[in-house]
């Protein structure tokens, strides 16, 4: 399971997040109740409903995860969650990293 | 789901030494499958809750991990033959991105694995007689051993028999698949402790009598982690016939005391540093109560498994051949390479190679397909078809005619395959960290390839000489922080990425634990803090002083004031 | 409670007693340490003793009073929590028991082969328990690298190649 190991009480507004059981990627609870592999699909809530995590047998361990809203998109606040929305930091094709070494 | 694979033998090449399967240890990998596949099914259809799956995934190599699932692949004793790489690289193409990484425990990992693709991954395994069980879970897991077995000089007993024998004791052992925790053994057969026996849960040393019989020194409770500690001889000689029942004595002992509430309390370690002395009391009681005869090794099961490693046909050849003393001369990036990647081998003529997973800004044990299918044809065109996994995620050619190591070194260049960098700075051991891991408190890998691009420079490395650095992203120490002259370990300050530094860890005969030096540094400072140690050292140290002797020698203080010293 | 045997629902004849209740003249299981307690008392019993075994609880406990009990019960807590397979194999293997072994508490079907292969003989599972699923279970993997159960030595090293000889 993904979720991070120590949680407080929200204290901003949040998305629920989790993998998919099929595939393991990573899921973001959208509007309309369907888990979205796109954060911007994302449903925000108050900080207050993070306790109430949303439980979809398709979906492993889901979590609340806290953000910030610019312009109306949400960006998780730490820096894991950016993670799981951006894919690895580094360039992990080794293909790729030669290429863009030489 | 897939159709059945035909259960037919892989070709291996056919001086690759190897443990061979039999048409039984292919049916039960067959069996293992068909398993695995029902308790897929049934997580589906919902009959088993996560929690109840997990561990089960766990003990078929299968993580959920921050972007994917992640398949662990067993590499036994980090031992494949060409035929088995080349299938890895079919994997890391057909079900991955394209790579794979190896790993600390020896084993492969491949990244962005799918739950609905991981039976199909099961049987391509399979075909080439591999498989990911118990890669990961509370039980026995890979067992590991000496990466030059079977080649070097020091070698008193072959590891690779016993470390098979342990692979197949512990296959689904009945009774120790639900341990308090993992569980992990290394064996070595030289006096020279290159397995890291001291940080493992079993540490084996084989060794002779007198006599020439084989038998055993029994080190326990040794392991990293949140509670680094160094093992316990509990045992100078365990008799060969002796050998599983002694095994199974610890094991025993462990799965009835071990403590399970605290996954931070519920390795041997803890156990064996409370129990003191009185554990070995314990173990052999137990030993004592289990009859010999049943659980006494067969000489003949030795032999056989034995004859799997019998040396390869190598020629009679004499050591430093012309056109290598003379491809050394002519060539200085050639003889730069040849200083660091190579080690003597016991046949005259031969070298074992050390084959750099580490390129200078790379991701350090990655291996792209294309890599491994080069590979594996080199192997087979200079090794007998032999690839060995190291500790340190480098890959190894055991038997190389010394005649031979100018053409491999050029097929090697093209392949990124050629650094001369083996037991230097940018030789670095890093876990996936926070990239990756979903355990992570921090990343690992980009501090690693700072730091080797920072030292990227040859005489600059050369300057420094051996240093072991080793990256974790959290206190799992997967990157074996502690028994590095310089360890790193990324922690989670208020959700910015910290690293902290420790200072005069090794291993080997001489392990020790590495200390903390001070606070943190930030993800942006960490790799000046690096070099400031370096220079330190290099300042200090006296002639043929490693890092970790002159940290010895002087202790923490001068290290400490370079560091911290106000700007 | 459901019981499982062989890999079929089987009735269950025994009575869990409580520990201040009366030991009816029924099959009945009463705690370990009761049963020592009373030792005296219930050697003259006729009808078959069951007593639960605590996991933290060595089997050597049970010597005293071994030979007149029918029946273990064994407790996992959780089913990560293996210390019940030590405790059966010792029973079986050092101890010699020949009667029931039953593993109770939070089992899983995918634990039943190898409770079988230590000794266990029978489960205690959930109301609505389906049996093909523990006895499909029980049956996928057939090959071992230790040895099937044998009441006389359980679990001796690598005895798949010697049955390959
Ligand atoms: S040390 Fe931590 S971050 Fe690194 S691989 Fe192990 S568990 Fe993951």
């Amino acid at each position: 399971m993904s979720s991070p190991a120590k949680l407080r009480p929200a204290t901003a507004p949040v998305v629920f997040t989790g993998n998919f059981l099929s595939d393991g990627r990573v899921a973001w609870l959208a509007g309309d109740g369907t888990w979205s592999p796109r954060i911007a699909e994302a449903r925000v809530f108050p900080a207050e409903a993070a306790a109430r995590v949303p439980q979809d047998p398709r979906v492993v361990g889901p979590y609340a995860v806290e953000v910030d809203l610019a312009a109306g998109l949400p960006t998780p606040r730490r820096f894991r969650e950016r993670l799981r929305v951006t894919g690895p930091s580094v360039v992990a094709e080794p293909a790729l990293r030669l290429a863009l070494a030489s | 789901m897939n159709a059945v694979t035909p259960v037919g033998a892989p070709r291996h090449p056919e001086h690759a030494r190897l443990y061979r399967y039999d048409a039984i240890d292919r049916a039960f990998l067959q069996e293992r499958i068909a398993e695995f596949r029902g308790q897929v099914q049934r997580r589906i259809d919902g009959a088993l809750t996560e929690d109840e799956f997990k561990p089960l995934r766990l003990m078929n190599g299968l993580y959920l991990q921050l972007h994917a699932y992640m398949l662990r692949v067993a590499i036994p004793y980090g031992l494949l033959s060409s035929t088995q790489m080349r299938q890895l690289g079919m994997i890391a193409r057909r079900w991955d991105r394209g790579f794979g990484h190896f790993t600390t425990r020896q084993n492969i990992q491949f990244n962005w694995t799918k739950l609905e693709d991981v039976c199909a991954m099961l049987e391509a395994l399979a075909d080439v007689d591999m498989h990911a069980i118990q890669t990961s879970g509370n039980c026995i897991r890979n067992v590991t051993t000496d990466e030059y077995a079977g080649a070097a000089c020091d070698e008193v007993v072959d590891p690779r028999i016993y470390a098979e024998i342990l692979r197949q004791w512990s296959t689904l052992h009945p009774e120790f698949t639900w341990l308090p925790r993992k569980f992990k053994i290394a064996v070595t057969g030289s006096p020279q402790d290159r397995v890291a026996a001291q940080v493992h849960d079993i540490g084996v040393l084989a060794k002779r009598d007198a006599g020439g019989a084989v038998g055993f020194e029994v080190w326990v409770g040794g392991g990293l982690g949140r509670t680094p500690l160094l093992g316990t001889k509990i045992r100078d000689w365990v008799p060969e016939a002796d050998f599983l029942r002694f095994m199974e004595a610890v094991l025993r002992v462990y799965n009835a005391l071990g403590q399970r509430e605290n996954i931070y309390r519920a390795r041997i370690k803890i156990l064996v540093r409370d129990m003191g002395a009185e554990f070995a009391g314990a173990v052999e009681r137990e030993f004592a109560a289990i009859p010999r005869d049943p659980y006494a090794l067969d000489p003949a099961i030795v032999a056989a498994i034995a004859a799997h490693f019998a040396a390869p046909p190598f020629a009679a050849l004499a050591d430093e051949p012309a056109t290598y003393v003379r491809a050394r001369r002519e060539n200085a990036e050639f003889a730069a390479w040849t200083r660091n990647a190579l080690r003597p081998h016991r046949a005259p003529g031969y070298a074992s190679v050390t084959i750099s997973l580490k390129p200078i800004g790379g991701i350090p044990g990655d291996a792209s397909a294309d890599q491994m299918e080069a590979l594996a044809d080199l192997a087979e065109r200079y090794s007998f078809g032999e690839i060995r996994v190291t500790h340190s995620q480098n890959l190894v050619l055991a038997h190389v005619r010394q005649e031979d190591l100018f053409t491999l070194w050029q097929a090697l260049g093209p392949l990124g395959l050629a650094t001369p960098n083996i037991g230097l700075v940018s030789d670095i051991i890093a876990c996936p960290g926070m990239d990756y891991c979903a355990l992570a408190t921090a990343r690992s890998i980009p501090v690693a390839q700072r730091i080797s691009e920072r030292f990227a420079r040859l005489d600059r490395q050369l300057e420094i000489g051996e240093l072991n650095l080793n990256i974790s992203g959290c206190i799992n120490a997967c990157g074996h922080h502690h028994v590095g002259h310089i360890g790193i370990l990324g922690v989670d300050k208020r959700g910015e990425e910290v690293y902290q530094i420790t200072l005069g860890g090794n291993q080997g005969n001489d392990a020790s634990i590495g200390e903390l030096i001070g606070p943190a540094f930030s993800y942006d400072a960490v790799v000046d803090a690096v070099e400031t140690l370096l220079r330190t050292y290099v300042d200090r140290r006296d002639p043929g002083e490693r890092f970790v002797d002159t940290y010895r020698r002087l202790g923490a203080v001068p290290f400490r004031e370079a560091l911290y010293a106000p700007a | 409670m459901p019981l499982l045997e062989n890999g079929g629902l089987v009735a269950d004849p025994w009575v869990a007693v409580a520990p201040d209740a009366p030991i009816p003249d029924a099959p009945a299981i009463i705690g370990h340490d009761r049963a020592l307690a009373e030792a005296e008392a219930l050697a003259g019993r006729n009808t078959p003793l069951g007593v639960t075994l605590p996991n933290d609880v060595p089997p050597e406990t049970l010597l005293p009073i071994l030979d007149r009990l029918s029946l273990v019960v064994l407790d996992l807590p959780k089913f990560r929590d293996g210390r019940a397979f030590t405790q059966a194999r010792t029973l079986r293997e050092r101890h010699g028991f020949r009667g029931e072994i039953r593993a109770a508490g939070h089992v899983i079907p995918d634990q039943y082969a190898a409770l079988l292969r230590c000794g266990v003989t029978t489960v205690a599972v959930p109301e609505g328990t389906d049996p093909t699923v523990w006895d499909a279970a029980r049956r996928v993997v057939s090959i071992a690298y230790q040895p099937r159960l044998d009441p006389t030595a359980p679990l001796a090293g690598l005895r798949r190649r010697l049955e390959l000889a």
